[in-house]
């Protein structure tokens, strides 16, 4: 990136900290309802914009890892920034299970994403089933609390959390892209055979990439259960899930550092401008926001097949 | 000293014998082409000694050491560097990163990396290219890049399969001149499959002949050219040699 590309995003930087000086509630829980979309579509752009790993199934670690956090704050009053370590543990263990089995006995392409559907589907009719925390009637935390150390506070203190994931998850991608493992993994994406001709050990960058990916959207998990203090098997572990979350990523371009954070913004703000649209107009409508997804993610795919942040950069001048 | 050292290869594709019963010796710091027909099994023979396939039977030694069976990846750390007959650029990454990655074999350190690769791509003549994305390279150049890519692991033993192909004479005889110089200068052995029967008589000092997986003949390329079931099954009466 060029200086006017740094400028602008410390610019960014800048209206996203002071933004709870301005902003009422609803705009802050949409806000921040953007950041989480960006950070987890950043950590599933890992595995598939840099290594080429489509995944349909996050929705597994996001469960697994909310629920690790959840039942442990739940049963033993755990706080989450400890239970948090302990979810990404989980999911790092079950990413690198799922990644070793799936490329040691290669199963690749789309035979791998639906390995990848297939756990998370199993997950969600095991946890049903899971009566200690909950099971299908869901787990619910005490909401009572003001305790920053608990994660329970006003809309701010979630904002600010997100956000902080957010850049961390950018700096991470923007670091990891320009290192040894982001030109491995591209390599791998681009080409495999080439690329373990060229001396990489591919099924360990793959499994590198996909425990990255876990690891990070385990953190997204424990967020979102002490954000909204419920869990459902159903909900969390949905293949809807899986793909509300990777919708950023396409949308504002695989592979780039951008491309989730432009793609979230979008979503979030077409999806919720267009509800309250709607109900100015007094339209009721169910679905609507569905079908705005479903229209922009055609105009996307039609008009710019590489995401919107790859046409941006170009035309603001904002790359090399 | 030999380099490399294949005692009766063997690989067989559901009953086709592909490779059988192959034994050769690549003396380091020479070149050594490898002709025949197509299907004469040439690129399955690299494909054992890269480690992209594993053989059925024999024994692959490379600088004193085993490796068949071994995978790509640690051929290539061994040492070997290969090209594809079909090339396969990172075609999204830009020509310099294609190379990085490639550099980064020997090198963690970004920075060192780089400036591996931009060497490479000047001695190439890829310089002027560096910038633009694999993807947009004309055939020529995307094989120039193969051999980049591969160079920049810094093999001892450099594979390359078909690498003048569809090149035109003059362009040709610029990566004879090239091969040339990384022989002689970096001391890098090389093996190549090569049609291209200009290339082959300009660059190696010993030839391979393949045919229905087995070796028909070998020697000094003037040799070899003479011989009758070379002759015979490869070149034809009227080769323009």
């Amino acid at each position: 990136m060029n200086r006017r590309g740094s400028f602008l995003l410390a610019l960014l930087a800048a209206a996203l900290i002071a933004l709870p000086a301005f902003a009422d509630n609803y705009l802050l829980s949409v806000a921040t309802l953007c950041l989480f979309f960006a950070y987890t579509g950043q950590a599933w752009n890992i595995m598939m914009g840099f290594a080429g790993q489509l995944s349909l199934g996050h929705a597994l670690y996001l469960g697994v890892g909310g629920y690790t956090a959840g039942a442990l704050y739940f049963h033993y009053g755990v706080s989450p920034w400890i239970g948090v370590w302990f979810a990404i543990f989980v999911c790092i263990a079950l990413g690198a299970f799922l990644g070793a089995l799936a490329f040691r006995s290669g199963i690749s392409g789309v035979y791998f994403t639906l390995l990848t559907i297939a756990f998370a589907e199993f997950a969600r009719i095991g946890f049903d089933h899971f009566t200690w925390v909950g099971g299908s009637a869901g787990l619910f935390l005490k909401v009572s609390q003001q305790n920053w150390l608990d994660l329970r506070g006003p809309p701010a203190l979630y904002y600010y959390v997100m956000l902080m994931l957010a850049a961390l998850a950018f700096g991470l991608s923007a670091w990891l892209l320009r290192r040894r493992p982001g030109y491995y993994w591209q390599a791998i994406r681009e080409n495999e055979e080439a690329a373990s001709a060229l001396g990489i050990d591919t099924f360990r960058w793959k499994l590198v990439a996909v425990v990255t990916s876990a690891a990070m959207t385990a953190v997204s998990g424990v967020f979102l259960v002490f954000y909204y203090n419920n869990l459902f098997p159903e909900q969390i572990f949905s293949i809807n899930r899986s793909v509300e979350i990777i919708l950023a990523p396409i949308i504002g371009g695989m592979g780039t550092l951008f491309g989730p954070i432009i793609g979230a913004a979008l979503i979030s703000l077409l999806a919720d401008g267009a509800t309250e649209l709607v109900d100015v107009l007094g339209w009721n409508i169910p679905g609507v926001k569905q079908i705005i997804y479903g229209l922009i993610l055609f105009a996307v795919v039609v008009f710019l097949p590489h995401g919107i942040w790859p046409s941006i950069a170009r035309k603001l001048n904002l790359e090399r | 000293m030999n380099l490399l050292e294949v005692e009766k290869l063997g690989k067989s594709f559901r009953g086709l014998r592909a490779v059988s019963g192959v034994s050769f010796r690549v003396a380091e710091n020479s070149i050594v082409a490898l002709i025949g027909p197509n299907g004469a099994g040439k690129t399955t023979l690299f494909n054992l000694i890269a480690g992209a396939l594993a053989p059925d039977s024999g024994i692959i030694s490379f600088a004193g050491t085993r490796i068949d069976g071994l995978r790509p990846d640690q051929i290539c750390a061994s040492g070997i560097g290969r090209t594809f007959q079909i090339v396969k650029p990172f075609a999204g990454l830009s020509v310099l990163d294609n190379v990085i990655v490639g550099a980064l074999q020997r090198s963690a350190n970004i920075a060192a990396a780089r400036a591996c690769a931009e060497e490479i791509l000047r001695k190439l003549g890829l310089e002027s290219k560096r910038d633009l994305p694999a993807a947009a390279l004309t055939l020529p150049d995307r094989k120039r890049l193969e051999v980049a890519r591969a160079l920049a692991t810094k093999p001892k033993l450099l594979l390359l399969d078909e690498v003048m192909a569809g090149l035109r004479p003059a362009e040709c005889d610029e990566v004879i001149g090239t091969l040339r110089e990384v022989n002689k200068r970096d001391g890098v052995t090389i093996l190549l499959i090569e049609h291209v029967m200009r290339a082959v008589m300009a660059l190696a000092e010993q030839v391979i002949v393949l045919h229905h997986g087995e070796i028909i003949g070998q020697g000094a390329p003037a040799e070899v050219v003479r011989q009758p079931a070379v002759v015979a099954s490869y070149l034809g009466d009227n080769s323009d040699l």
